[in-house]
């Protein structure tokens, strides 16, 4: 084998289309003949709809056709659930999935009422302002706690309550645990999580030829087969007769997975109609609305614990906001209840939700995807329990870690891939250690007291975390070496900028004995790659690196099997590298694989029967559960105890996701879910008033992280390899963003010396002025 | 309804356009969807993502907060025209390629345009002169730390 790329930071193969501005995004797509869409969405959260009448707009010069959902006839239907709920005993869900065009009533605020089909953009836009509508308000319902009570208004009438679940778990018995405790700490935290809000939008373009009977579909998703399984069926086709293509997508984050959004439902639709193709780019406004959000949950928890700081047991209740409705099922609510154990050892576990149907957007996971939830729960309690028993914060954790020798570690309850939730493998101790060195914990106490003689006001904080990450079912791919002696990767799932034409093409390229500038990648082209699930859960590494790599083998096998024919020596004699087969120590007697190729497709001449053609292999992996990723985040802050300006003075990461393939496109998966965490705990917050209007949805309002709030990262790792792939590999695309919530809250107290002046940080998001609120009686 | 047209000549990358534009045909859209220049990316249009940044006449603007009619006799730069002619990488691009400061690359047009204004202002900056040079581009992906670290190292690469 040549030199092994795998591990080292190779610079990004897909860079140079995106620096040259020759990358095709969604809106890039240009086609003869191309119509455009725009959609008129609902202005009030909750109503009846009495009246939508198109009539006038179809008289617009440009206006070619508008719908209601009345003229959708039998292809009104209300999506799937797309995950459905796992195999939890006693579990109650009720599915409300979405529709295409609204009828009857509305449930939020963006929810499309009629799509108007122009010749141009700008056309289609004025003849919105041309449907008369009439809708008669209802209460929306926006409090999570409101809604549970009886006299609540309902967000689905049929349901009789706006329960969208309930789901209960344990593990051992808390509460003869409970019985037994030295101490035991309750307290009220409220999360929310914001918007993904990735700098491109959604947008689809769907193409129907009807000579060819075929259907392109371009499409900003994460998840491309789903897309053209489900959309096949609904429109009456064959999957074959579908192509869903997701070209460079300009970030994603979770939000662009979920399906089926009304426009990729309408816009295929509505192309068969009109035998054109037909253009929808969602722009800033409509995405706060029409893109699933994560948002907010509330916890009442309580840790039980022995006087030396030992957890003994841990019970929450708490309620999840689920938006309008429920197609993603319970995976974020699931994942907080799961993450909240953390790297701890919790012997009892009482857990119940209460997923909650609200008048607001639809809640999906978005990075962290309900982690973060459950991380600041537990962080929060351990910080007050330390406080409490007088144990020194890092300390109180350390007691707690699971030891290295405990793995694969059981905590019974089911996780999101409805498996039991078991760690890998891990060596958690270490990486505290590693963090608490890198930010100079033991020296910070002086530090932080000759500060403030200088009347400055610094803070640390220190949190752990698990990420459940490269969960199954599976993926594949295609590797193929093509005549000229380059290789060809295909697989199913999606790319939003994770390096994935990169680490895929070192994969193949360390089997495969090619420069990695050599391996051309292609995700996301249905007609590529037929089968996937797609790019979620941190798991596209994990589970199509790994059938990247089968493949791999696969194909190097057929390469030395048939150079071994053609030398007549044996496979064992011989080398591959630099795209060549050779006889070791021989390096003169070579084939390149190029020429493999090409006797591996003979156009004449009987060939063994058997035989498959070319030197290709397609290869599907799937793990039998998730693996489990650790880290711990350290943070220093100044904040300045009038105005509440925050600046991070040192940030820390330590981190451990198996095997790293890339550790230059680790290092900024890590960076860009630090920033996402940092505006979740300090800067960004969705801000509904009591009738389910979002009052900042503007960038100029929800407050994205700047070059001015994030700081430089300080990053390094420890690899402990998970046994459930042959690479060992973990996942990494969330871990950056979960555990800044609790950091921030932590490093904030300790900065205004809030715990001693009896004022406990009890909730994210942050920000000066709800820390002014906070403090107000202190002053 | 009759539409307000208007014949505008511009200079775009050196080459020189002459077109009939509605008038409230967003630049943005007009270098896109027009003249077929899609590098030019639209992230909000309004004016706060600087995804669309271009230079007009060698200042970094926002596309989608003017209209082409607005162009008319000017000229303007795209990040299609940063590449020497033979594709030879800008210092900054190259620069962004090493230190992997892109991910999803959305963002990334509107940042090398609003960093190669910067950099021919202040060929020598310090790390929080890029960074708040950089603070009026919104980037979902990086972190920005990598960008940052290009610039820096781009602007050493110019000034020879």
């Amino acid at each position: 084998m040549s030199t092994r790329t795998l591990g080292e930071p190779v610079k990004r193969n897909e860079d140079r289309r995106l620096l040259t501005g020759q990358a095709l995004f969604i809106d890039d797509v240009e086609l003869p003949g191309m119509l455009h869409a725009a959609l008129l969405r609902s202005q009030v959260a909750h109503g009846r709809i009495l009246k939508i009448d198109v009539s006038r707009a179809l008289q617009r010069p440009g206006v070619i056709a508008a719908y209601v959902a009345g003229d959708l006839g039998d292809y009104w239907q209300h999506g799937p659930v797309l995950v459905p709920p796992p195999p939890i005993p006693g579990i109650v869900f009720n599915a409300r999935t979405q529709v295409p065009l609204a009828k009857d009533k509305v449930r939020h605020v963006g929810e499309p009422l009629a799509i108007v089909i122009a010749e141009s953009r700008y056309i289609a836009e004025d003849a919105l302002d041309d449907i008369d509508v009439e809708i008669e308000q209802l209460p929306a319902v926006v409090d999570l706690e409101q809604g549970l009570r009886a006299e609540s208004a309902l967000v689905h009438d049929d349901v009789g309550s706006n329960i969208s679940a309930h789901v209960r778990q344990t593990k051992g018995h808390y509460a003869a645990a409970a019985a037994k405790a030295d101490h035991i700490l309750k307290r009220r935290f409220r999360y929310e999580h914001g918007i993904s809000s990735p700098i491109e939008t959604r947008g689809v373009v769907a193409q129907w030829d009807g000579r060819a009977g075929q259907m392109t579909i371009w499409d900003t998703t994460q998840a491309p087969v789903f897309v053209r399984n489900g959309l096949a069926g609904v429109l009456g086709l064959n999957e074959r007769q579908v192509r869903v293509i997701a070209p460079f997508v300009g970030g994603g984050f979770g939000p662009k997975i979920m399906m089926f959004y009304p426009e990729e439902v309408l816009l295929p639709w509505i192309s068969m109609q009109l035998n054109r193709p037909v253009k929808w780019i969602e722009d800033r406004l409509e995405h706060f609305f029409a893109t699933t959000h994560e948002r907010g949950q509330i916890h009442d928890a309580e840790i039980a614990l022995t006087s030396d700081g030992r957890i003994l047991g841990i019970r929450d209740v708490f309620l999840h906001d689920g938006g309008a409705y429920d197609p993603y099922g319970l995976t974020v609510p699931i994942n907080s209840q799961c993450t909240l154990l953390g790297p701890y050892v919790v012997p009892n576990y009482d857990s119940t939700f209460t997923q909650v149907f609200t008048n607001l957007p639809i809640v999906t996971p978005y990075r962290g995807a309900g982690r973060q939830h459950g991380v600041f729960v537990m962080e929060r309690l351990l910080d007050f329990a330390a406080h409490e028993l007088n144990i020194d914060p890092a300390e109180i954790r350390r007691r707690n870690l699971i030891p290295p020798d405990a793995f694969p570690y059981k905590n019974e309850i089911i996780y999101q891939d409805f498996a039991p939730l078991e760690y890998d493998s891990g060596n958690y101790e270490p990486v505290l250690d590693m963090a608490l060195e890198a930010i100079g914990y033991e020296t910070f106490k002086d530090e932080q007291a000759a500060a403030r003689l200088a009347g400055r006001h610094l803070g640390l904080g220190i949190a752990c975390y698990v990420e459940g990450t490269g969960i199954g079912p599976y993926e594949g791919a295609k590797v193929q070496v093509q005549s000229n002696g380059k290789v060809s990767v295909a697989t199913g799932i999606g790319t939003q900028g994770q390096g994935h034409f990169t680490v895929f093409a070192q994969i193949a390229a360390d089997q495969l004995g090619v420069a990695v500038s050599d391996v051309n990648v292609v995700t996301g082209d249905t007609d590529q790659f037929y089968w996937g699930a797609g790019t979620f859960a941190s798991r596209g590494a994990v589970v199509a690196g790994n059938a990247v790599n089968e493949a791999s083998k696969v194909v190097r096998k057929k390469a030395l099997k048939l150079a071994s024919d053609l030398f007549e020596c044996s496979e064992d004699d011989l080398v591959i590298e630099n795209g060549k087969v050779s006889i070791t120590g021989i390096p003169e007697k070579f084939v390149s694989l190029g020429d493999l190729a090409r006797q591996a497709n003979p156009m004449r001449g009987a060939v063994q029967p058997g035989t498959e053609p070319g030197l290709e292999s397609t290869q599907y992996f799937g793990p039998k559960m998730g693996a489990t990723a650790n880290g711990v985040h350290a943070m220093i802050i100044e904040m300045d105890p009038q105005t509440y300006e925050l600046k991070i003075l040192r940030y820390v990461v330590v981190h451990d996701c198996g095997t790293v393939i890339n550790p230059m496109i680790l290092a900024g998966q890590i960076h860009g879910g630090v920033a996402q965490g940092i505006g979740n705990a300090f800067y960004e917050k969705l801000v509904f008033d009591d009738q389910g209007q979002l009052l900042n949805a503007s960038l100029a309002d929800y407050l994205l992280p700047t070059a001015l709030e994030v700081p430089r990262m300080e990053l390094s790792h420890t690899v402990t390899k998970s046994p459930l792939n042959p690479l060992g590999i973990k996942g990494a695309g969330e871990a950056g963003a979960i555990p800044a919530g609790p950091l921030f809250a932590q490093a904030i107290e300790d900065a205004l010396d809030l715990k001693a002046r009896g004022v406990e940080l009890t909730e994210i998001p942050l920000s000066p002025s709800r820390l002014f609120e906070l403090t107000r009686d202190l002053r | 309804m009759d539409t307000d047209d208007h014949d505008i000549s511009l200079q775009v990358n050196g080459t020189t356009y002459r077109r009939r534009v509605e008038s409230r045909l967003l630049l943005s859209d007009f270098l896109r969807h027009e003249l077929g220049l899609a590098g030019t990316h639209v992230g909000c249009e309004h004016g706060v993502c600087g995804a669309c940044t271009i230079l007009f006449d060698g200042e970094p603007v926002r596309a989608c907060l003017m209209f082409a009619v607005q162009a008319n006799q000017h000229r303007i730069s795209t990040i299609e025209g940063l590449a020497a002619k033979d594709g030879q990488y800008h210092p900054l691009q190259q620069a962004m390629h090493d230190y992997h400061g892109l991910q999803c690359g959305y963002c990334t047009p509107g940042i090398l345009m609003t960093m190669s204004a910067f950099l021919d202002e202040n060929p020598s900056p310090n790390e929080d002169e890029v960074r708040e040079a950089l603070s009026g581009n919104l980037c979902r992906c990086t972190g920005y730390q990598n960008i940052v670290d290009a610039v820096l190292a781009a602007a050493k690469t110019m000034r020879g």
